[in-house]
């Protein structure tokens, strides 16, 4: 089976040991690196396991080499310089969660940190992980792309980096290629007067989401805002950005008004599917009313944030 | 392949399939059986063990993936025939029936209680939200964590955070 059509069979399936794969533990990129090139297709990088593993012991999914990144040094440091944020790509969501950086000015990562499934699987699934897998549930996404950051992806043959909004392609597919590995997480350090949030609907502890939405506003001295991005978990085959609504909104304030026409924009632009999570229906109403409640916490923060 | 680990302190040496789960090779390799399997889908918690120092589902974990690593399991709680303060509070303030999730309850609050010493109901209930528990509804296992953090005050010394 094709691996985009794996996730929502994962629920159907009795859960067994993996199929035989030869493992590796490189201590070293490089090493990776080769070990990728060596085996192609046949490869698949290993990190936290949070989510492999499971799709793994399904046995709906299968390969026959596995690469742990795991062991390799220098993948695990979150470095602030002023304009923007680097994270590795091993660094856990429990540690992104506990950042304190992170929480006062990129919330957004923050809130989607502590909302991923529950404390066990944050303590050893991987931000790198969180955003390769391309699984449009997955939180991170949303709030990367609405903090607009840049993803490094590293191979043999050097570095390229690609903008959040362009790296997810389909449900389980990113644009990580053959040979690459995403290392590094690079987040813009917001203006003055920003704010963001992430929020979503579970239906129980732990779980994956009704749908999500990640906000990040710029305010003008004024309170007008400035700047606007809106991305979309489980609302669509792979996270959804809001695109044109900076233009609608710059220099307006936010009132219930402003808030209602943005809300429809974001339900419009979503593309949600009746699963076991709910009808297409409702979720268009979950997506209008995370947004509202989303813009008017990343306001506030950006309020807050003027403030300090 | 040959993997080294310590486990409740001991150095354990062994030879492994790449695709052995960690809660299997506890349970098998080295009997320690108080390692639970309740779902096998990541769900339950009933398998959660620390792995230096973090609690983690061990379902979801390749033994090799704990090669070089520190692991505890609810057999390195108690010293001896005595009971760990936890486990002394879980009998005390009921926090268990069936008994199938202790193990994992056990090593979850071990895990928040060398984090903070104190922790209030809303702290408890979010570090517990990858255990579930199908008979206590939960309150007493609250109980429970909040009375073992106070067992534990006096000599908190024994507790040090094995993070790194
Ligand atoms: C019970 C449970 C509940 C969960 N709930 C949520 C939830 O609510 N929200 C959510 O977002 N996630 C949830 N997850 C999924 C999990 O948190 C994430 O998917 C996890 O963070 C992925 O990181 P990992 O390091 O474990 O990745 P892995 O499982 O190791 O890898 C995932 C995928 O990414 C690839 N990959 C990993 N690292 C890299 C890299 N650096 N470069 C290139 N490719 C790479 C792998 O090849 C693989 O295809 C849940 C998981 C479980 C078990
Ligand atoms: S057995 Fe590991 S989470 Fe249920
Ligand atoms: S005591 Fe029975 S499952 Fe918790």
């Amino acid at each position: 089976m094709p691996l985009q059509k794996c996730k929502y069979h994962l629920y159907l399936v009795a859960f067994v040991s993996p199929k035989e794969f030869e493992y590796h533990a490189p201590a070293e990129l490089q090493e990776a690196f080769s070990l990728l090139k060596e085996h192609g297709d046949n490869a698949k990088i290993l990190a936290g396991g949070q989510s492999l593993i499971p799709l793994l012991k399904s046995r709906i999914f299968s390969v026959p080499h596995l690469v742990d990144i795991g062991r390799i040094r220098g993948l695990k440091n979150v470095v602030e310089n002023g304009s923007e944020i680097r994270i590795g790509a091993l660094v856990t969501i429990s540690d992104l969660e506990a950042n304190n950086e992170i929480r006062t000015r990129f919330q957004a990562i923050s809130d989607a940190a502590g909302l991923i499934g529950d404390p066990l699987v944050r303590n050893r699934g991987t931000i790198g992980g969180n955003i390769s897998h391309g699984d449009p549930s997955n939180d991170m996404p949303a709030a990367m792309v609405a903090l607009k950051a840049r993803f490094k992806l590293s191979s043999q043959q050097g570095e390229r980096i690609v903008d959040a909004g362009e790296f997810f392609i389909d449900t389980l597919q990113t644009d990580v290629r053959e040979g690459e590995i995403l290392t590094e997480i690079i987040v813009p350090e917001p203006r003055n007067r920003s704010g963001s949030a992430y929020m979503k609907l579970k239906k129980t502890a732990g779980d994956f989401c009704v749908a999500g939405v990640a906000v990040s506003v710029s305010l003008d001295q004024h309170g007008g805002l400035s700047g606007l991005n809106v991305a979309i978990t489980a609302a669509g085959p792979r996270v959804i950005e809001v695109k044109g609504l900076e233009e609608k909104v710059t220099g307006k304030k936010l009132n219930e008004e402003l808030s209602a026409i943005i809300s429809t924009e974001v339900v419009n632009a979503s593309e949600p599917a009746e699963d076991f999570y709910g009808t297409v229906e409702y979720k268009r109403k979950v997506i209008g009313l995370l947004t509202g409640d989303c813009l008017e916490l990343a306001v506030e923060r950006a309020k807050e944030g003027a403030k300090r | 392949m040959r993997i080294r680990i310590t486990v409740n302190g001991n150095q354990e040496e062994m030879d492994v399939e790449p695709r052995e789960l960690l809660a299997d090779v506890l349970r098998n390799r080295l009997d320690l059986k108080g390692t639970r399997i309740g779902c096998d889908t990541s769900n339950c918690g009933a398998c959660t063990v620390l792995i230096d120092g973090k609690a983690v589902k061990s379902c979801t974990m390749l033994a090799v993936q704990a090669d070089g690593h520190d692991v505890m399991t609810v057999e390195g709680l108690s010293d001896g025939e005595k009971l760990h303060p936890i486990q002394e509070a879980f009998v005390q303030k009921h926090g268990m029936q069936c008994g199938y999730c202790t193990s994992g309850m056990l090593m979850t609050a071990y895990w928040l209680l060398s984090r903070n010493k104190d922790p209030d109901d809303g702290e408890i209930r979010k570090f517990f939200s990858g255990n579930l528990c199908r008979c206590t509804g939960y309150q007493d296992i609250i109980d429970s964590v909040k009375y073992a953090s106070e067992l534990m005050q006096p000599q908190e010394e024994k507790l040090i955070a094995k993070e790194h």
